[in-house]
């Protein structure tokens, strides 16, 4: 089913030379240790860190045990009731510009050092990690001296010290996400950044030396998960912030349990993007490609689900079957490539086992016909349509480049299909008609829906999850929550 | 063969989101080999144009040398059609002879259309009896705008019939329609009425094309392939200057509508000052330097 | 021997309140209510953890259309309660005299205390939503707006220092923003819970947005805490072990979790215990983008 009646040809009649942005003058250390007590210190015991699209080991980065954490805590302790509690808000939000700019100056670097760590495409390191992340730092630099102002009767007050873990998918705006806030409140923090992804982590240890921050407001540690169950284990952090997979969310919230930590969670999801009959079908696809194929699926909010209403089901496939075949896979660092490398080789795996799970399971696979890089980890632009709510693809978080169409006859039918998941992070509604998008909007169970539009952010638009896809915001004025006590 | 016109349901357009769509296209980065092929052609897909009331004939024998020679001593092709006025064509159909460079006439009372279909058929006609190879007419706007969208097609087919062999390009005057709702149905009217290319604008109208509005003709264009089998042209034309900007026209056309309208068959440039900048670019690639205008005839 | 006197009173009978109905506990147990002398008041049910489920189910099926109701309605309602909690606080005082030993006086003012609580969460209804809310200025042609939605069905186990004014200081900020809530009474006076349950039968309430069970918190905490089909859980006066119980089994389906100091009368009497920041624990922020242009 779903087979255009007509093919485009895009072909190689007029093909792009190769564009790679130029690298030569991004500088990184052989080995990173960690950034506690405002330097680096060395490590116990170091791991390899690889560049996702050849498999080149890039650098070193040393592994934290729970004694580092320990020196970690206590040096955000200190600086938390030292420094960075008593400094008036004027004076953190000053430090919180400068951070800023600094990002902005660097831009490019970050940018790059981003995508040869990440695998992801270098238009979007640039286009949106980057700039977005800066954006973070300014937003809430503003907010750090207008804290009597934002919550209205209340006397809001630092927590502490912030424990933060972040994922792999967008390394450098998730530690923008996590600290900005967490410093504009008067809390100092202790991070841990992904095992496969700390390289624009320890940039921005830079960055903040740079910004002759006080030491031991932002203290950075490396490591696995071991070391970040030292962090959420910790009796003196007051705070965790944690994105990454569901799973591990449960499992920090069962450990924090009994403890009085403060816990906000963002956890996976499954979002829906839904497209009614009377959309804007052309927009619509972009918006489907922007959903799922963005960071090569490595999202979260991930419009994985598409709900397309029956009448326009050929129409939108075959737009997008000819679509994909114009994303290019490949290096990253190629200002024209489109989708990137997949993080690491475990992710490539279980990508590869839930679409092998798909057509065991009966569903009609697509994909592009673009060739794929010898080395590194690349999956290409995915598909799968004649899929039912029972398919483990539309189920489960594949967190790749991979799409389940389903179909729906009414928009009753749409929502109950779009709410029948334990997620609930993220929604997209495309129709053209205003009251209707109104009441989908209205009825969909998730904390971000985009109408008519996907996968936009913006550090003044409060982000997170319904059910099990977390709890509490980030970005925006409620943003600040989860890092004041507010009464 | 009658046609008329049936109001079929119309996609609508969301301007965000096309605009998100153009941007991002604009975004490729073409270097080197793939640069110099891609300028190559968009000199082989240039109309390249004078539509002035001071235009003479000593005027456009000197802008019909430029079309076949445009850079004399390489071997960048000719470009792919002259445009001008009609009490011109004869002028231009003498100068460009046999050299392949086909003469294409502005007619319909153009830019503003405001006349009687009969005043504005016999024109076409005359036009084409003095050489046209291609007729390049406007639409009526007021009928559109005023929501007579059948009188917009019957006058196109018109003037369709009127063309005989010429060539009839549909200008809609994309900057006078506003949206891209419009454009998108303005769009369909003309394709379904049978032109054999649509184009943006008369290049009298700020603004003239985009690539936004461009990208909606050419996904009206593809949703016409894909639905009938046949191929239908395109022509942004007006505010089309620089060499990157053609190169971002070729990248939308390449990956909207694939390899088969990378040809000056199914896509031109409307424009007069273009060609002289994809020359300079072309000389710079050739050359390994930055080059001065001072070294390339006035078209 | 004793004279009978000239007229026998007709006792109540003490039941749960679940889906707007006073059903028996299925298990049949009970337990003695108690005066602060020891003395018994009255047989009350000890709701089962099949009551819980029942109950829970009522609550979920109450919850969509109590959050679709506007916020002018659900703010009505709210003060309806208050109203019908007023025209009965003779009843209620008595009640609080007799099951807890509060003077007079003091039971007065609790009551009045909980009638004015309700109607200060009244007013939020159509309130916090602005209060909350905000509208984005995002770097793009995007509308951008954010604003609470409730979380979903939620287990409060309530006070056990104020049995009037603590149970209405828990049950107003979960349900005015439109959640539906099952309350645990574990308190030394269940009877007063039960008292309010015909308030809220009266009150316009849909039943099932509030369901009043009588019991024991050690016993129905695990159970709620475990339940797949409850979306939050708060609890007033929590000791370490059952926060730790409650934070443990929350954690399979992400509840969220809420607690809240318990204390004696003027703990609840205290401004502090009336807030707008009481609601935020259980909403649910949604932010919604959509483009502008032509």
């Amino acid at each position: 089913m779903n087979i255009p009646t007509r093919e485009l040809l895009f072909g190689d009649l007029w093909d792009y030379a190769p564009a790679p942005e130029a690298r030569d003058h991004v500088r990184f250390e052989k080995r990173y240790g960690h950034f506690i007590d405002g330097r680096f210190v060395d490590a116990e015991s170091w791991f390899e860190v690889i560049d996702p699209s050849n498999e080149e080991v890039l650098c070193e980065v040393g592994e934290a045990s729970a004694k580092t954490v320990d020196k970690a805590v206590a040096a955000a302790r200190k600086a938390q009731s030292g420094v960075w509690g008593k400094m008036p808000g004027r004076e953190r939000a000053k430090y919180l510009y400068r951070i800023a700019r600094i990002i902005q100056e660097k831009a490019r670097e970050l940018a790059i050092l981003e995508s040869m760590n990440g695998g992801k495409p270098i238009r979007e390191s640039k286009s949106v990690d980057v700039p977005l992340a800066a954006a973070h730092f300014f937003y809430y630099a503003g907010w750090a001296d207008k804290l009597r102002y934002a919550f209205a009767g209340a006397d809001p007050r630092p927590i502490g010290v912030a424990g933060q873990i972040i994922p792999w998918n967008f390394p450098l705006l998730m530690a923008a996400w996590k600290i900005a806030p967490a410093l504009a409140a008067g809390n100092t923090v202790v991070l841990k950044p992904a095992e496969t992804t700390p390289l624009t982590a320890m940039k921005l240890a830079e960055i903040f030396m740079e910004a002759e921050l006080p030491a031991g407001v932002v203290n950075l540690v490396n490591g696995f998960g071991k070391t970040g169950a030292a962090i959420v284990e910790h009796p003196d952090v007051d705070k965790i912030a944690f994105t990454g997979s569901t799973d591990v969310g449960k499992i920090i919230q069962r450990t924090l349990a009994g403890t009085r930590k403060r816990l906000t969670l963002e956890l996976g999801g499954k979002g829906a993007n839904i497209i009614f009959a009377d959309a804007a079908i052309d927009q619509a696809v972009e918006g489907i490609v922007d959903g799922i194929y963005f960071n090569q699926g490595h999202v979260c909010c991930a419009g994985s689900r598409l709900l397309v209403e029956e009448c326009v089901e050929d129409e939108v496939v075959e737009k997008l079957h000819h679509r994909i075949q114009t994303l290019r896979v490949g290096d990253p660092l190629d200002k024209n490539t489109d989708i990137g490398a997949i993080n690491s080789r475990a992710q490539l795996e279980k990508i590869q086992e839930l679409v092998d799970s798909g057509v065991e399971e009966g569903a009609t696979i697509h994909q592009s016909k673009c060739a794929l890089p010898d080395k590194g980890f690349f999956f290409r632009p995915t598909f799968f349509t004649g899929v039912s709510q029972t398919h483990r693809v539309a189920r489960e978080e594949i967190f790749g480049p991979v799409l389940s169409v389903l179909t729906f006859r009414t928009p009753e039918e749409a929502i109950e299909k779009a709410n029948n998941t334990a997620y609930g992070l993220s929604a997209g509604v495309w129709t053209d008609k205003g009251s209707k998008l109104f009441q989908v909007a209205g009825a969909l169970r998730a904390g971000v829906i985009w109408g008519n539009s996907f996968n936009k952010f913006d550090p003044g638009s409060p982000f997170g999850g319904y059910k099990e896809s977390g709890f509490g915001r980030e970005g925006g004025w409620h943003g600040l929550l989860p890092y004041l006590e507010v009464r | 063969m009658t046609r008329h016109f049936v109001a079929s349901q119309m996609r609508t357009v969301d301007q965000v989101g096309v605009e998100e769509r153009a941007a991002r296209l604009s975004s490729r980065s073409i270097k080197k080999g793939a640069k110099v092929q891609g300028l190559r052609l968009a000199v082989a897909m240039m109309d390249l144009t004078s539509l002035e009331g001071r235009d003479t004939a000593g005027r456009i024998q000197s802008l019909c040398r430029k079309a076949m020679v445009p850079l004399p001593g390489s071997d960048v092709p000719h470009v792919a059609a002259v445009c001008v006025y009609p009490p011109l064509v004869s002028v231009a159909k003498r100068a460009l002879g046999r050299s392949g460079v086909h003469v294409a006439a502005v007619a319909t009372y153009f830019p503003s259309g405001q006349a009687q279909l009969s005043e504005r058929l016999d024109e076409v006609r005359r036009t084409v009896a003095a050489g046209a190879d291609e007729i390049d007419m406007v639409i009526n706007r007021n009928a559109f705008l005023a929501g007579d969208h059948a009188q917009v097609f019957d006058e196109i087919a018109a003037c369709k019939e009127a063309c005989g062999k010429a060539h009839l390009k549909v200008i809609l005057e994309t900057g006078e329609l506003v949206t891209y709702d419009n454009v998108r149905r303005a769009s369909l009217i003309a394709i379904e009425a049978g032109a054999d290319f649509i184009k943006t604008s008369t290049g009298k109208v700020t603004p003239a094309a985009t690539l936004p509005v461009t990208l909606v003709m050419l996904e009206t264009i593809r949703d016409h392939y894909i639905r009938t089998g046949k191929m239908v042209g395109m022509k942004p034309a007006g505010g089309i200057r620089t060499a990157k900007d053609a190169l971002r026209y070729l990248i939308m056309v390449k990956e909207t509508l694939g390899d088969a309208w990378l040809s000056p068959d199914w896509f031109r440039f409307g424009a007069s000052t273009l060609l002289n900048d994809v020359l300079l670019q072309l000389e710079k690639e050739r050359t390994g330097r930055y080059q001065s205008d001072r070294y390339l005839s006035l078209p | 021997m004793a004279k009978a006197p000239e007229r026998i009173t007709v006792r109540k009978t003490y039941k749960l309140f679940i889906g707007g109905a006073f059903p028996r506990s299925e298990s049949g147990r009970y337990t003695v209510a108690r005066d602060d002398k020891g003395a018994p008041v009255a047989n009350v049910c000890r709701a089962s953890r099949k009551d819980l489920r029942d109950a829970v189910v009522a609550a979920r099926k109450a919850q969509e259309g109590w959050a679709k109701r506007t916020a002018f309605n659900r703010g009505q309602i709210l003060y309806r309660m208050a109203e019908m909690l007023e025209s009965r606080s003779a009843v209620f005082e008595a009640a609080l005299t007799a099951a807890t030993g509060l003077s007079a006086k003091a039971a007065e003012g609790e009551v009045g205390a909980a009638v004015d609580r309700l109607v200060w969460y009244a007013g939020w209804a159509d309130k916090f939503p602005q209060f909350m809310g905000t509208t984005n200025p995002v770097a793009s042609a995007h509308f951008n707006f954010t604003f609470p939605e409730a979380t979903g069905v939620v287990v409060a186990f309530a006070s056990e220092g104020s049995a009037l004014l603590g149970l209405v200081s828990a049950i107003a900020p979960v349900i005015v923003s439109g959640n539906s809530v099952v309350v645990v009474v574990s308190g030394p006076a269940p009877t007063v819970a039960m008292e309010l349950a015909e308030v809220l039968a009266t009150s316009d309430l849909p039943g099932g947005v509030v369901n009043i069970l009588t019991g024991l918190r050690d016993e129905l905490a695990p159970h709620a805490a475990r339940h797949m089909d409850v979306d939050g859980i708060l609890c007033v006066g929590a000791d370490d072990a059952t926060r730790k119980l409650i934070g443990v089994e929350a954690a399979e389906s992400v509840k969220r979790v809420h607690f809240e100091d318990d204390g004696d009368l003027s703990h609840w009497h205290d401004e502090a215990r009336q807030s707008p920041y009481l609601i935020v624990p259980f909403v649910e922020l949604k932010t919604a983008w959509h483009p502008m242009g032509m």
